[in-house]
């Protein structure tokens, strides 16, 4: 008998390679991302059929947010969404840009790793903490150092038009949101940075060129399409980040031109009064908002991977 | 170059995940073990505190019950009792008439009493700033916006008011504090009545919204000349100036833990098992009662399916609405007043297993 098993393992063995085995579990890891992701969308769709039912499209265009009459409009929500996540992007882009650059290309040796290893740390705090700090650090700032000559100088334009509350307002939203997109936007471009072939960097110097334009023909062109990548997983972080924007935006549902009013953003609300929500029109529409942001982020996700294929269709020499 | 694109999955991947909303909230599972009985409850955050110090408290009286509550908000509160996935629920607002009729056989129970004040952070001017029900319908819809605002003033001859703008703060998080400020004003003010009425969450004509008592709390210590509300409990812990309020009988009231207790006494209540939905013991009759306050319940079933375990409950029920209310004042919670203790103690009876009486 222990021959015949034997045998029979050893033909199992023989067909289940270990190469198999190891692409069939990989393989299903994949897939369950698939399959998390196909839910969530199926659930949040469903759920949310009540709402897309009683307001249709209209749901998208309104600005009414009242719970008492139960009348829903999710366009404010949309619009501080949007507009925080930008400014964010406005902000935190360059600097994260720099300190890529500056760890891989200009650092020395010794600070590059302990650098990145803190910039990365920075990553971890949690954002109740990241909120904390913001209302009693830099919303009062905001309000009494960097919002006073924005509207003396550049007081013309409506952005920097208007009272500003205690710090609470879109502009403080949007520093926050950059704060926490710098860390990983920086670690992952410097990643990027650091794949350039030290061939390409050898060759620009051969011709002559400085630091800067070393950087600028050789290393950023070729990390070009990676670097995108790295601004979009910021912009993602920041379009879902809830408790820290929560809490110094304003929650305020109204669409003002003003960065200095107070905003609301989708994540917010939905973190704010799903709790409480008690009619299932009310839930419904909190779903709905659930949704859209789903959908915000993967058409932002597309336009982006269509971007970066674009890129380099045209001028070609980068990499993927 | 794999390292690039497993960074690109890893952003989808990220990106998918953001902005999930989960449907259900965590639930509990009632557990059944010979020797200990652990009683799940589920709801309002408001009497978390209250209820955990019962729970503790109770825990050394019967050793052989545990309660179990979870602060998950009122509405996911009464969803799971609707679910009977929990023993007993507890929400800051009674049911609405809808909510009553989803629920066959509940029972309402109010457990302790809240009040709300009227916050406000003026340089210069301490606790007791007067301020009449109009004014404040007024100053929440927008139409009262500086602080020297005649219809002020006439309330505090003897004060000193900024020609400043009222900053009004609110919570932006939905709450039971919220319920009961909008359930006065809709009380006090037709205006407030037909232009934004009551409600856990309203559509605020003015103002910025802070997330929770201490959101608030953090708008009006930033902001001079800002005006919110929150609850009594909290303003007297953190020593936040606040408003005495002018009630139905005229008077200008201190909101302590007695005139808010005032304010209940004299309430007319229901059954326990019928609908509350009408009750509210805002702006009250009463020469010393303080005028925004509101009941905060537990809801339990009638009929329990388990003998033991509803006993149990209605045991734990019965020694919440007496003993456990001597734990309230230290708590800034408001005791009950006899009335409602008695009305309770009607309640309590109700609860029956298959006709028979567990207490």
């Amino acid at each position: 008998m222990d021959r015949a098993k034997l045998s029979f393992f050893r033909i199992i063995r023989s067909k289940l390679s270990g190469d198999f085995i190891f692409e069939a579990v990989v393989g299903f890891f994949a897939l369950c991302i698939l399959f998390l992701a196909f839910l969530l969308f199926r659930e949040l769709f469903i759920e949310s059929g009540l709402s897309r039912n009683s307001f249709g499209l209209g749901f998208l265009t309104t600005s009414t947010w009242n719970p008492v009459s139960e009348v829903f409009g999710a366009l404010p929500f949309i619009f501080g969404t949007l507009v925080s996540s930008f400014l964010a992007l406005l902000i935190a882009v360059p600097f994260s840009l720099g300190i890529a650059i500056f760890l891989s290309e200009l650092a020395p040796e010794k600070l590059r790793t302990p650098l990145s290893f803190i910039i990365e740390l920075l990553a971890a705090i949690p954002s109740v903490i990241i909120g904390l700090w913001g209302i009693f650090i830099l919303a009062p700032f905001i309000h009494d150092y960097l919002a006073p000559p924005l509207s003396t100088y550049l007081g013309f334009l409506p952005l920097f038009q208007g009272p500003m509350y205690g710090g609470l307002s879109m502009l403080t939203g949007g520093v926050i949101l950059a704060i926490m997109i710098v860390p990983i936007t920086s670690s992952v471009s410097r990643e990027v940075i650091m794949t350039v072939p030290t061939h390409q960097r050898e060759a620009a110097i051969a011709l002559g060129a400085t630091g800067w334009e070393t950087t600028r023909i050789a290393v950023l062109p070729f990390a070009r399409s990676g670097i995108f990548g790295a601004v979009i997983l910021g912009f993602g972080r920041a379009i879902g980040e809830t408790m820290a924007v929560t809490m110094v935006i304003g929650n305020s549902p109204r669409i003002s031109e003003s960065l200095f009013s107070p905003s609301y953003t989708m994540a917010s609300v939905i973190a704010n009064e799903f709790v409480e929500a008690t009619s299932k029109l009310y839930i419904s529409s909190l779903i709905e908002i659930g949704f859209l942001l789903l959908v915000i982020s993967f058409i932002i996700n597309i336009a982006a991977r269509i971007l970066v294929w674009k890129l380099l269709n045209v001028e070609g020499g980068g990499v993927t | 170059m794999n390292r690039l694109k497993i960074i690109l999955i890893l952003i989808l991947a990220g990106m998918l995940l953001t902005g999930c909303v989960s449907k259900q909230p965590v639930e509990v599972q009632p557990t059944k073990a010979p020797a200990t009985v652990t009683l799940n409850g589920a709801g309002a955050t408001f009497p978390y505190p209250l209820i955990s110090k019962w729970s503790s408290e109770y825990n050394k009286i019967k050793p052989n019950v545990q309660i179990n509550y979870q602060s998950v908000g009122s509405g996911a509160g009464i969803k799971q009792i609707t679910e009977r996935t929990v023993d007993f629920g507890a929400s800051d607002a009674p049911l609405t008439e809808q909510e009553f009729a989803n629920i066959s056989g509940i029972l309402q129970i109010p457990e302790s009493i809240g009040a709300v004040v009227i916050s406000y952070n003026l340089p210069g001017i301490k606790t007791g700033v007067k301020l009449s029900p109009d004014v404040v319908a007024d100053i929440f819809l927008g139409k009262i916006t500086k602080w020297n605002d005649p219809g002020i003033v006439s309330l505090n001859p003897d004060t000193q008011f900024p020609d400043k703008d009222i900053i009004v703060a609110h919570r932006s998080d939905g709450s039971g504090t919220t319920f009961v400020f909008s359930d006065y004003l809709s009380a006090v003010s037709p205006d407030w009545k037909s232009k934004v009425g009551k409600g856990k969450s309203v559509n605020w004509p003015v103002g910025l919204g802070g997330k929770g008592n201490e959101g608030v709390a953090g708008l009006l210590s930033q902001n001079p000349y800002s005006i919110g509300y929150i609850e009594l409990a909290y303003a007297k812990l953190q020593n936040i100036s606040y408003s005495y309020i002018r009630n139905k009988a005229g008077k200008f009231i201190e909101p302590t833990l007695e005139t808010t207790a005032n304010a209940a006494a004299g309430a007319a209540l229901p059954a326990g098992d019928a609908s509350w939905s009408k009750v509210s013991i805002v702006d009250a009759a009463g020469d010393n009662s303080y005028p925004i306050s509101s009941f905060t319940y537990l809801l339990v079933y009638k009929d329990q399916t388990d003998q033991t375990k509803g006993k149990l409950l209605a045991e734990f029920l019965w020694w919440a609405v007496h003993d456990g209310q001597k734990y309230s004042s230290d708590l800034l919670y408001v005791p009950l007043p006899k009335d409602v203790i008695s009305l309770n103690e009607k309640t309590i009876r109700l609860m029956n297993n298959n006709g028979q009486t567990l207490i």
